[in-house]
Parts: C-alpha cells; sequence; structure tokens
C-alpha cells in the first residue's frame, strides 16, 4: 500500500500500454490524462489561441500583400497629391513635407484596419463552426477572447510593422528610441481595437455585419481620428467628434514622437506636432495612453461577459 | 468500497431527469428522461426538429436547461461545465474544423486546449489519426478534405481527449451513402477498441440499427425507448404495399372488404397487416381492382415510427418545418 503512493497514476498506465504494443500495435489507443489546474488550463488556452492566429496570418502572404496597398496609396499618392497643396503654407526649407505628417496616421491605420478585421474573423468562426470547438472546451471563455485579442493585436503590429519600415521614405528618421516608441503605441492601440472589434464581433450573427461594421465604426474612427489632418482649429462640432473618437489618443502620441524626432523649425512643430486638447488644455501623452488603455481594458471585459453568456 | 454517489460503479453514464428547454413560445424539448449505460450506444431518433439537438446541446452544456436536471460522468451539465466537458468528445452536425490549418494543426490546438499532457499526445494523436485512416493525410490542408474526410477527422479529434462519452450529433448527414457506411464502420470500430458511452442523434432509420437502444423522440418528446429488435417485434405487422390499375379504389375496396386503413405512401398503396403472407392470396382471390405489383416487407423503424407517432418521418419533417418558421432562435441556430 504505502510502496507506491504518489506513482499510482502514470505507474498504472504503463502495463496497459506495453501490452498493447506487445500483441497489436495500436489496436488499444492508450487513454490519455486530462491534466487539472484552472490557471495552467487557461494559459495554455491563450497561447494555442494566438498560436492559431499567427500560423494563420503567416499562411496567408497575399492577404499580408493586400492590406499594404491602401496605406501605400494613402501615403504616396494621397500624401504626395496633398503635398503640394499643403507644403505652400510652410516655412521654405523646414524639411517636413505632408507625407511626413500622414506617416504616424497611415502606420495608425494599418493598425486600425488590420486588428478590426483579425477580431471580426471570430464571425467567420462561427460561420464555417470552429467557434463551437472553442467554446465547448474545459476552459474559460475569457482565456480565448484573450487569446484571440492577443493574436489579432501582434498580427496587426506585425503589419504595422512592414509600414514603419518605410519611415526613410518619407523622411522620418530610423532612430531606435523612435522605431520603440512607435511599436509600443502601436501594440497598445492594437490590442485596443482587437478588443473593440471582439467585443463588436460578439453581437454579429452573421458574416453581412461585416460591412456595417466597417462603414459605421471603422471608417468614422479612421476620418475623425487625425490621421489625415491636423484636429486642431476645426469647427467646433468636428472637433468635439475627434475628441470622442478613441484612436485620436493613438494617433496624436505616435505624431508626437515622430516630430520630436524631427529637426523642424517651431512653427511647423506648432502646426504639425501635438494637437490634441481639451479646451485650451494640452492633453499629456501618458493621459492619452492611458486612456486607450482604459479603453481597451472595457472592451476585453465587455467582449469576455459577452462570450461567457450561456443561453 | 466506498459508496461514492456521483459515479458508484454500474451507475449511468448519462442521466437525464425530466429535462426541458424552451425557447420563447416554442417548446423544444419537452421533459425527457433516461439513463445511458456505460459503453451503451444510444440513439435520439427523430426528425429535424424534434428536439434532437437541443437536447444533445443541452448534455454538451452549450444550453441551458429551462427545467430538469442532466449528469453527464456524474457532473451536472449546469453547475459542473468545466467537469462534463472534460470527459465529452463531440462531433457537430456541421463541421467545426479549422479549413486553414493542417489535419494535424487541428488535432494539436485540440489537445493543447483540452490539456492533453504533451508527452502522450503526439502518441495518441497518431492513433486516433489511424484510426480513421488519415495519418498519411496529416500535413493536408483540411480545405482540401472530402466531406467524409472532415468528419473522419472530427470523429478523431473527438477521441483525442480520451473522453468518457462522445457525442455525435448527425454524424453522416450531408454525406453519400457510401461515405454513410464507411463512417459507420469506423464507428462502429471505436465501439469495440475504446470501451466508449456513445450518444448519437439521426433522423436516418437505418443508422439507428447500430444503436444499443434508441429513443422514439417526437415534438420534444421521448416517445418510446427500447432495443431496435424489441421496437420491431413491438409492431408485429408486415407491411404490405401494392401497385393497382386504380388505387383509390383500391383503398375503399380494402376498408370495405378487409376492414384495412391503407394510405398511399411512396407512389403505392399502404397497409400493415399481421402475416402478410396469408394476406396475400386472399388479396388476389377477393380484391376487384387489377394488381400489378405485390411487395411485403418486415416491420422497419419507420414502422416503429409510424407505430408510435401515427405520421411517416417524412410527414413529421414537413410539419416541424412549419411550427419552427417563426422562430429566430431556431434560424440562427439552423444558419450554416
Amino acid at each position: 500500500m504505502s510502496t507506491e503512493p504518489l506513482g499510482t497514476g502514470p505507474v498504472s498506465t504503463e502495463p496497459l500500454r506495453t501490452a498493447a504494443a506487445g500483441t497489436a500495435h495500436r489496436a488499444t489507443p492508450a487513454p490519455v490524462r486530462v491534466a487539472g489546474g484552472r490557471w495552467r488550463d487557461d494559459a495554455r488556452a491563450v497561447k494555442v489561441v494566438w498560436r492559431r492566429e499567427l500560423i494563420r496570418f503567416g499562411r496567408n502572404r497575399l492577404r499580408i500583400v493586400t492590406s499594404l496597398v491602401q496605406p501605400v496609396l494613402f501615403l504616396f499618392v494621397l500624401g504626395t497629391g496633398l503635398s503640394s497643396l499643403v507644403s505652400k503654407g510652410l516655412p521654405a526649407g523646414s524639411g517636413v513635407n505632408f507625407r511626413t505628417f500622414m506617416f504616424p496616421g497611415v502606420v495608425a491605420m494599418t493598425v486600425l484596419f488590420t486588428s478590426i478585421f483579425s477580431a471580426v474573423s471570430i464571425v467567420w468562426d462561427r460561420e464555417f463552426g470552429f467557434l463551437r470547438e472553442m467554446l465547448v472546451a474545459p476552459v474559460r471563455r475569457g482565456a480565448l477572447v484573450a487569446g484571440k485579442c492577443a493574436g489579432g493585436a501582434t498580427v496587426a503590429t506585425l503589419q504595422a510593422l512592414i509600414m514603419l519600415a518605410l519611415a526613410g521614405l518619407v523622411g522620418v528618421p530610423y532612430s531606435p528610441l523612435l522605431l520603440l516608441t512607435l511599436a509600443g503605441e502601436m501594440l497598445l492601440a492594437a490590442v485596443t481595437i482587437t478588443a473593440l472589434g471582439t467585443a463588436l464581433a460578439s453581437r454579429m450573427a452573421q458574416v453581412e455585419s461585416f460591412q456595417v461594421v466597417m462603414q459605421f465604426v471603422v471608417l468614422p474612427l479612421f476620418f475623425l481620428s487625425g490621421a489625415l489632418f491636423p484636429i486642431r482649429g476645426l469647427p467646433t462640432w468636428l472637433s468635439i467628434l475627434t475628441r470622442l473618437d478613441p484612436l485620436a489618443y493613438v494617433v496624436d502620441p505616435m505624431r508626437r514622437a515622430v516630430f520630436a524626432h524631427m529637426h523642424t523649425t517651431p512653427a511647423v512643430a506648432k502646426v504639425f506636432g501635438a494637437t490634441m486638447t481639451w479646451g485650451s488644455w494640452h492633453v499629456p501623452v501618458s493621459l492619452e495612453l492611458g486612456l486607450t488603455a482604459a479603453f481597451g481594458a472595457l472592451m476585453l471585459g465587455l467582449a469576455i461577459v459577452a462570450f461567457s453568456r450561456t443561453d | 468500497m466506498s459508496m461514492a454517489a456521483p459515479s458508484a460503479p454500474g451507475a449511468a453514464t448519462i442521466e437525464v431527469h425530466d429535462l426541458s428547454r424552451r425557447f420563447g413560445d416554442l417548446e423544444a424539448v419537452r421533459g425527457v428522461t433516461f439513463d445511458v449505460a456505460p459503453g451503451e450506444t444510444f440513439g435520439f431518433l427523430g426528425p429535424n426538429g424534434a428536439g434532437k439537438s437541443t437536447t444533445i446541446s443541452m448534455l454538451c452544456t452549450l444550453l441551458n436547461p429551462t427545467a430538469g436536471r442532466a449528469t453527464v460522468a456524474g457532473f451536472d451539465v449546469a453547475r459542473q461545465r468545466a467537469e462534463v466537458r472534460k470527459r465529452i468528445g463531440l462531433v457537430f452536425q456541421d463541421t467545426t474544423l479549422d479549413d486553414y490549418l493542417t489535419a494535424e494543426e487541428n488535432l494539436r490546438f485540440h489537445a493543447e486546449l483540452y490539456g492533453v499532457p504533451r508527452a502522450q499526445a503526439a502518441e495518441r494523436l497518431r492513433d486516433v489519426m489511424e484510426m480513421v485512416g488519415l495519418w498519411d493525410r496529416r500535413t493536408g490542408l483540411v480545405r482540401t478534405f472530402s466531406g467524409g474526410m472532415k468528419r473522419r477527422l472530427e470523429i478523431a479529434r473527438g477521441l483525442l481527449h480520451s473522453p468518457r462519452v462522445l457525442f455525435l450529433d448527425e454524424p453522416t448527414v450531408g454525406l453519400d451513402p457510401q461515405t454513410r457506411s464507411h463512417i459507420w464502420s469506423y464507428i462502429n470500430d471505436l465501439r469495440r477498441r475504446e470501451s466508449i458511452t456513445m450518444f448519437l442523434t439521426t433522423h436516418y432509420m437505418d443508422e439507428a440499427e447500430h444503436c444499443d437502444r434508441i429513443a422514439i423522440i417526437d415534438e420534444g418528446r421521448i416517445v418510446v425507448i427500447d432495443t431496435p429488435e424489441a421496437l420491431k417485434a413491438s409492431v408485429g405487422r408486415d407491411r404490405v404495399q401494392l401497385h393497382t390499375a386504380d388505387d383509390q379504389a383500391a383503398i375503399v375496396a380494402l376498408r370495405d372488404r378487409f376492414g384495412l386503413e391503407a394510405t398511399v405512401s411512396e407512389g403505392a398503396v399502404t397497409m400493415h397487416v399481421a402475416g402478410g403472407e396469408q394476406f396475400v392470396p386472399r388479396l388476389f382471390a377477393e380484391l376487384e381492382v387489377p394488381i400489378s405489383s405485390v411487395s411485403i416487407a418486415r416491420p422497419t423503424l419507420d414502422d416503429v415510427f409510424m407505430n408510435y407517432t401515427g405520421r411517416t418521418i417524412r410527414d413529421a419533417e414537413a410539419s416541424s418545418a412549419e411550427r419552427m418558421a417563426g422562430s429566430p432562435w431556431m434560424r440562427a441556430a439552423r444558419r450554416r
């Protein structure tokens, strides 16, 4: 009795397996033991859902390329086209053109579109049934949502890093500190927007709803974020709307970082640099990033609650 | 030696008592009660919309019962969900694979999600894939698989974590007859190899024959539970079908002369009589309507269904489709 108090579990399966192997190989598949431990289970679930997102991202090279088309068009076609118009207002020889201004906005746009697309793929998972495979697993639904958000955020950050690599083409220096700052802000934005997309996806019954989300959520978020124009000196109604856009609190810190690393005149920095104000108060970067994180946490919470319901 | 309450030896693996589920005004399941013994293959037979999938969803912890209770492997399906989920394998009516992953990646995802220890996972993965004959295709993207291969892969996946109970919701729906019989040979093989309890639903009568016991379910209620043999024996009567020159005249004559209620079913005048062989010579002698052909069939589960519900399974499906048409939940549930 006391000779094998701890070894009973693993040891007892051993004779079974060797016996099976001796007679007919694999005639009786050896049963496996399902491990316990709630938190370990959840951590593993986060990891496996995250890894699936990465496998799917890596396998779809065409999507990686097509996702670059839109930001590249914005940056180099729209940016160049508007430059000729906008540069007239800039002091000569300032070394800044409109493309430089747009660059952080276009990187944020890449994060926005990729994050939303990754999150909303839950609706496809539901349509093609794979969501059920996940929902019946013996893990907390919160872990699945967290894994999905982590995966979507990673994918969006990777995609945006490709855009970030184009910095030199629009006159933004490859300063390690700047790139690190931007990458960190991209990751925060990616997590927040993926959480928003996941919360939206929890309410979406069919794939057709994706168009609704694009038109009523993604495009307004993008246009009001200040990605394409300075959000200072706007008419009151537009000024208010831009301040209600969570993406604006990501674009602004990214743009501040870019202009902090550029040698420009104070006049240019004033026009194109920090623009986020509440009334006459300049909102500090730490508060902007804090608000972004808080909004992301709220959305993540909503998504977890929505997916944890059993009808 | 101890009298452990939840899973005492010999206790039922699935215990269901007065389980009900309603969706708004629609009572999808109306108080079903049954037990499934360890190692038994138990089938739910009924038309689409009879409440089969709703029952299976409740037993798999995906749907809360509105009344009654059920335990699977000794754990309550509403209160001990995680415990139930660890011990069950599922093969759904619609495929639930990730098309963009390989067969092996799909199974590995499952193994990790269910916490199969890595040391055992590789061997177990190979075992189950060989069992369904897909080991050679393990690196193929699921997208390139046929319907039958996908279903086999799902069966393998359902077994990967060595569940106590395997739930199969319409395991062969949408497959061609040849693939259906292949799937059944895998399932029967599996019953021999792994001493597993199986709960399956089907609306194919011939598939119910594979079960140790079946429950016939209609409009959310269990009509009868027994072995397929006992059910067929309980009907007792043979089915006689005639092709005649004038079916209406034949039906009238059968009623007047033999006191038989005949109907036109599958294009033939159909009736149920005890001792079909003895009846047919009388029929030829006494029925004035010319007969072109006669067939006699032993009772099938179709006849059992008709005997207990008063209609054929096809009629039942037509009326349940009407019953569900107004329910948004059902529309959502049936979405592909």
